[in-house]
């Protein structure tokens, strides 16, 4: 069966590349404290040699429109090209693309469905930055092959917090029950507190420092059950009008497991928003 | 209230850079012509099979024709849209990065949660 060799949670800041290939005047002060904390990050990947990515992230209104909402949707195709103009043109992100694996992608969708999530499938998929920004930080050479998979965190009425977590649960089962002896890393991006388009946008920090406290700890000792205490869709709107992408990371908790702390924990306050990085080892921290 | 006709006329407009210069240049003619042209449109189908009951109410059409973003905030349009179309529009027109951004959160600072809802 697949192996999963690195269970990994991240923020997707689609600032960083701009940031961290920007020269002289350009580049910002945090620019290399920011490098320095991705690079070590990476290595927590890299260290691992995986052979195929699971990459869990949603799409901001790019091929996923209203008049058609999935709220989890599998990707189901031989490639997926990546980013779009309006990510070119505000972010600077280049257009990429990516191979799929077919066979993971239809385990997936098979067994989820039989499981008990009724699970969207896209043959064609053009995947955004919320998967392509953690390939940018994580696997910038962009060589491994990807299946990915899309939540609503964005479109409310939206599924609840509870559900994500259970699909994160049922992805980690489904991965490590896949005939293959490929090796998985399970990498899937949200926010901490995030408002966009709103008054508390491009503050100093995170629109919610208390939040992003509680949230960091929840995701760093596996605290499902105190993390599912306090966290509803009502209450997510508090911290900052886009925190339900928070959900993603809820969905990454129950990819970890219960009460599995994680082997590596890592944050950056920024301007905006608080970067956070979190990798767990199934099998125990590499040596 | 149609908040997702809303956000079509936001979403239809941002990925397409014709588009967005023209809404830049010409707000009231823009939305003039994606009404008459584009509203009823079934995305992803031929513009034969178009939807017949599409219409903005005043409000929404006077907060798009005026680039009013704090109305489109109070109506209930998405933000993350109305805040991605208006910083391609108007990011360009402020020295100091970020400026835009910075001055949009300034003018909704009336706002308070909870902020009206987007649910469409």
């Amino acid at each position: 069966m697949a192996e999963v060799v690195a269970v990994i949670a991240s923020t997707h800041h689609p600032f960083y590349l701009r940031a961290s290939t920007a020269t002289g005047d350009a580049r910002p002060p945090f620019a290399d404290e920011w490098v320095a904390k991705v690079e070590t990050f990476r290595a927590t990947l890299t260290r691992v040699n995986p052979d195929l990515l699971v990459m869990v992230g949603s799409d901001h209104f790019h091929q996923l429109w209203l008049d058609n909402m999935p709220q989890f949707l599998v990707g189901k195709a031989p490639f997926y090209d990546a980013n779009w103009y309006n990510e070119e043109r505000e972010f600077g992100l280049p257009r990429m693309r990516f191979t799929g694996n077919l066979d993971l992608s239809s385990h997936l969708l098979r067994q989820g469905l039989d499981a008990g999530f009724d699970l969207a499938f896209s043959n064609e998929l053009r995947i955004d930055h919320s998967i392509t920004c953690p390939i940018i930080t994580l696997r910038p050479q962009a060589d491994l092959p990807i299946v990915p998979i899309y939540t609503n965190i964005f479109a409310p009425p939206l599924p609840q917090p509870a559900r994500f977590v259970e699909l994160g649960r049922t992805i980690r089962r489904l991965v490590e029950s896949w005939p293959s002896d490929l090796r998985v890393a399970i990498i899937g991006t949200g926010h901490l507190s995030l408002e966009l388009g709103g008054p508390r946008q491009f503050g100093p920090h995170g629109p919610d420092p208390e939040f992003d406290r509680k949230a960091v700890e929840w995701i760093a000792k596996g605290d499902i059950e105190g993390c599912l205490a306090e966290v509803t869709l009502d209450s997510l709107h508090t911290p900052g009008n886009a925190t339900h992408g928070f959900m993603d990371f809820m969905l990454m908790m129950g990819v970890a497991g219960d009460h599995v702390a994680a082997d590596y924990v890592d944050t950056l306050d920024l301007f905006h928003t608080m970067e956070a990085y979190f990798t767990w080892y199934p099998k125990g921290a590499v040596s | 209230m149609s908040r997702y006709l809303l956000d079509k006329f936001l979403f239809t407009v941002d990925r397409d850079p014709e588009l967005v210069e023209r809404y830049r240049d010409d707000p009231v003619g823009t939305v003039a012509w994606w009404e008459e042209n584009v509203a009823g449109r079934l995305l992803g189908c031929p513009p034969v099979e178009g939807s017949t009951w599409q219409e903005l109410t005043a409000e929404e059409r006077e907060a798009l024709a005026t680039h009013d973003y704090p109305a489109l905030f109070r109506l209930g349009a998405h933000p993350f849209l109305t805040l991605t179309l208006f910083i391609a529009m108007f990011e360009r027109d402020y020295d100091e990065p970020l400026g835009f951004q910075l001055a949009y959160a300034t003018t909704l600072a009336h706002f308070s949660p909870p902020y009206p809802d987007i649910t469409t």
